[in-house]
């Protein structure tokens, strides 16, 4: 009886982890099935290069470069905000801060992870917006930049998090000989502790972003949505996340627009496969 | 007993309530090696890590008394840490060499204090080296990782590095004991080599360690002196019987 219920537990565990990976492969399957029809009308290169997105236009115009330029930008500029400040925060929580002033600060960093990402883009909406459009005289608020600066704080949470472990997890041995030594607190942060997390620095770094460019609510609310090649991180712009959104709905089933959307989808899970592997090597790095 | 390297006048250390230290008064020599015994707990480490005032890092940590060194109180609240821990370096229990080359680990202590040139360093590097026997192993793969060295070379690294900063006292906490007998049995042998130019101050739970390397020999329990002098006297005719009772193993 005993050996029963073990056997059926067993196969029943096996046939869950079985499961998730059989609709991972079943996903993937229906977007390269999907999205890689769109090469029957347009070549890769011209996918991935045209300058021009008008779906809808007849012929249809399928570039997605101002697409991929615009998640670029707005990723980046994420990038630049976060990745200082967050790290600087994860230096502060788990090496300068007195213990109360830690706990503060560690829940407050998780409550920004809860935020829902529609209800950032409606704060940045009345926020930030506003506050870009009157600070460079702009003709709308909406733009990239608008954008990255939301971003920015969903990338935090994780940028955060992770770096605090990684430099919480730095052998405080490393610490003590630095100190004494006769470093300063500040010389033993930088050339010891920093450089001893590194790797798992650059996983959190990595996390960060690929939540960035995953992202899509905020995006779609505040960077103004129009498809076209952007010359300056004060312009709006479309991200491919937001594309695929905003346009699926009205995307007629089996059209070259419904399969460009797929193939805008590979090329997002692309982009955040090889940022996830980045992170994967980076943390399996830390590890050794 | 002039003008020793390290005088302890009347120090008392509490961690939060816990008095830790009660009332120590001791004179440390220059040029010989100190060794401090006492069973677990008894507040030996903590004695040894006031000296360079590393137990500055742990919460509500308190003192009070003198510990004079080159002149000057370092317990005062003005006193200059880096300058301190420069002049009193510390090897510990556990060998840490940084995740950094040999190279940069040796370096490490010439670069923070700004006394740098690539010419000097590489000579500082060899001179290092070579005090601690290791030249000859590591010269070829000075720019290798420090932490595939064996726990020894780590521990000897770690001398190393401490005398690239020029201290004038060492302070060992338990220096060998993540090492095999034949390691520290080499490094005790260094440590005789190197009492010639530095103060050697070593806490060791090891009683025939210390009865081995060093000139003198503090008891301590429950964080007091009991017993300081000529380290024979103290393992042969003991004047305390709190010592006598350690010495031949009653309790520890």
């Amino acid at each position: 009886m005993r050996k029963l219920k073990e056997f059926v537990i067993e196969k029943l565990i096996l046939f869950c982890g079985l499961a998730s990976i059989f609709f991972v492969v079943l996903i993937f399957l229906f977007l390269l099935k999907e999205g890689l029809a769109v090469f029957k009308t347009v070549t890769p290169p011209q996918f991935l290069f045209g300058k021009s997105w008008y779906p809808i236009s007849e012929p249809p115009h399928l570039g997605i470069l101002p697409l991929i330029l615009g998640s670029l930008m707005v990723t980046l500029g994420a990038a630049l905000i976060s990745i200082p400040i967050g790290v600087a925060c994860a230096v502060y929580i788990a090496e300068v801060a007195p213990l109360k002033i830690k706990e503060i600060l560690k829940s407050g960093i998780e409550l920004l992870a809860a935020i829902p990402s529609v209800v950032l883009g409606f704060i940045g909406m009345v926020t930030i917006v506003p506050w870009i459009k009157s600070i460079f005289h702009l003709p709308t608020g909406l733009t990239a930049l608008s954008g990255a600066v939301m971003l920015a704080f969903m990338a935090m949470p994780t940028i955060v998090s992770i770096a605090e472990d990684a430099l919480y997890s730095v052998p405080k041995t490393y610490k003590e000989g630095a100190l004494a030594l006769g470093a300063t607190h500040w010389q033993a942060i930088h050339r010891v502790i920093l450089p001893a997390a590194s790797s798992g620095i650059m996983a959190a770094v990595m996390l960060g972003i690929g939540r960035v460019i995953g992202e899509t609510m905020a995006v779609m609310m505040i960077t103004g949505n129009a498809a076209v090649i952007p010359h300056s991180i004060l312009q709006p712009v479309r991200t491919l996340t937001a594309t695929i959104a905003a346009e699926m709905g009205e995307a007629v089933v089996g059209s070259e627009h419904y399969f460009a959307l797929f193939a805008v989808g590979i090329v997002l899970f692309v982009i955040s496969f090889i940022v996830n592997v980045g992170a994967d090597l980076f943390l399996h790095k830390k590890e050794q | 007993m002039d003008n020793p390297a390290i005088l302890v006048k009347s120090l008392d250390l509490w961690y939060g309530d816990f008095k830790a230290l009660k009332g120590i008064n001791a004179s440390f020599r220059g040029k010989m090696i100190t060794s401090i015994i006492g069973p677990s707990g008894c507040g030996k480490s903590t004695l040894l890590r006031v000296f360079n005032r590393m137990n500055d890092l742990a919460e509500g940590v308190r003192t009070s008394g003198e510990i004079i060194i080159n002149g000057a109180d370092i317990l005062r609240r003005d006193a200059d840490l880096v300058a301190l821990r420069k002049r009193v370096g510390m090897v510990f229990q556990r060998p840490n060499p940084f995740p950094l080359s040999i190279y940069e680990n040796i370096v490490f202590g010439a670069r923070i204090h700004l006394e740098a040139k690539k010419k000097d360093l590489d000579y500082l590097v060899e001179q290092s080296l070579r005090s601690v026997l290791l030249w000859d192993e590591l010269k070829d793969r000075l720019g290798r990782s420090a932490l595939g060295l064996s726990l020894e070379q780590k521990q000897r690294l770690c001398i190393a590095r401490l005398l690239a900063v020029k201290p004038e006292i060492l302070l060992m906490d338990e220096p060998c004991s993540a090492l095999d007998p034949q390691a520290t049995q080499r490094i005790e042998e260094l440590m005789r080599e190197l009492k010639r130019d530095y103060t050697i101050v070593i806490v060791t739970h090891n009683m025939q360690q210390a009865a081995r390397i060093s000139d003198e020999t503090g008891f301590i329990l429950m964080g007091e002196l009991v017993e300081f002098g000529r380290t024979e006297t103290i393992f042969t005719k003991p004047s305390d019987r709190r010592t006598e009772d350690y010495i031949t193993g009653r309790y520890g």
